[in-house]
């Protein structure tokens, strides 16, 4: 149960880019978690919740993007879906040197600030998703 | 008003950085740090004690950090060994995070230690996530405890540079299918060596040493596949990015990120 620290470390970071920001409240924060990552959603918006309380993130929604494990094997090319618990053997030529593609993501990819309440909560945060190489 | 940023930036950044800089650091003071995990119970004390008391016989110079919730017990029997040794008690946190650590060192390492062994909170689900700026990871099972851990326990055994069976001295009587247990690891982490050990019976002891001291005179350890995420998408993406630009400030203070008990 690492959430808690998770937790406080996610709204540490985002109290840090509000302070930067001359930001005032916010209103949302979205998360991008890999199925690798080790980490449970639900655990983490309860933790989220309360790491909140007394900061400039008090009362904002956590939205969670939930991205599969994928991984790649060079040497053979296959590309395959790593599924949990994860097969990170190479399921066409059994190698060992496959790449991780996706699914270790515990990533804050954006934030939204705003006193607006009405819109909190009800509409999707438009942020630029990182681009995967 | 509503205004919107895309503040890229992995929650983990701040250990990840800290434990990068602690691993510069203590490299220069010429220290290999062993990050041992495993569930409570696997024995990794007692090994540790039996792997302690050979490098003391070496005059290879080890120390040992333990951490636990609560109680001294671990380090009096490690230091049954004859080698520096600290306790950490947590309090109730159930992982490590490398500026905790880096504060339990100040003031305590010796200098010249070669290894420091940090034997962490019994959990094989938190510590996982916490990069202590170790060289080597070494993830521990005992025989009692199932072949199937390492698929329980994906990203603990995933992310292992090491995998140590103990208590192989009752594998018989336990039913322990080493075959099944090789096979799982090699599920989530192909390539990474698999030894057995019986502390009582000194079986295996001294394997550990033996791959952390061909660490630090600098053999690559192991790579896991689920570390190998080519940049994008691992903890290790350490991109900080917002509308100021802002990124001194973004790596700065690695040591004040506050400590939550709970379990």
């Amino acid at each position: 149960m690492h959430e808690m620290s998770i937790a406080v470390a996610m709204v540490e970071q985002v109290s840090d880019a509000a302070e930067r920001n001359g930001s005032g409240a916010v209103s949302a924060v979205r998360l991008q978690l890999g199925e690798l990552a080790g980490v449970v959603a639900d655990s983490l918006r309860f933790c989220f919740s309360l790491a909140c309380a007394g900061t400039v993130v008090d009362g904002a929604e956590l939205l969670v993007e939930h991205l599969p494990g994928r991984a790649r094997c060079a040497p053979c090319g296959a590309e395959w879906a790593t599924g949990m618990p994860p097969q990170l053997c190479c399921p066409q030529c059994e190698g060992g040197t496959a790449e991780l593609l996706c699914g270790r993501e515990l990533q804050i990819v954006g934030v939204r600030w705003g006193d607006d309440s009405s819109r909190t909560g009800t509409e999707p945060v438009s942020v630029q998703a990182p681009e995967e190489s | 008003m509503c205004r919107v940023v895309d503040l890229q930036q992995a929650v983990l950044v701040k250990n990840d950085h800290c434990a990068g800089t602690l691993r510069t650091e203590l490299a220069a003071r010429g220290t290999t740090v062993v990050n041992m995990l495993s569930s409570p119970g696997s024995g990794k004390t007692e090994l540790l004690e039996a792997e302690l008391t050979l490098a003391a016989a070496r005059s290879v110079p080890v120390a040992a950090l333990t951490a636990d919730l609560a109680t001294e017990h671990d380090a009096e029997r490690l230091a049954r060994a004859g080698v520096p040794v600290k306790q950490v008690l947590t309090d109730g946190l159930c992982h490590l995070e490398a500026d905790m650590l880096r504060g339990h060192l100040e003031g305590w390492l010796p200098e010249g230690t070669r290894l420091l062994f940090v034997e962490n909170v019994g959990n094989l689900v938190c510590p996982a996530s916490y990069d202590l700026g170790e060289s080597l990871r070494v993830v521990l099972a005992s025989v009692t405890e199932g072949e199937d851990k390492p698929l329980k326990y994906p990203t603990a055994f995933g992310l292992a540079q090491l995998v140590v069976v103990t208590k192989d001295d009752i594998a018989e009587a336990v039913g322990f299918d080493e075959e099944a247990f090789r096979a799982n690891v090699r599920q989530v982490n192909p390539g990474v060596e698999v030894v057995l050990t019986s502390a009582r019976q000194g079986r295996g002891v001294g394997l550990i040493l033996e791959r952390a001291m061909a660490v630090a005179a600098g053999k690559a350890a192991h790579e896991p596949v689920m570390a190998r995420t080519g940049g994008t998408g691992g903890h290790e993406h350490v991109h900080a990015l917002d509308h100021s630009h802002d990124h001194d400030r973004a790596h700065s203070h690695p040591s004040d990120v506050p400590v939550h008990s709970h379990s």
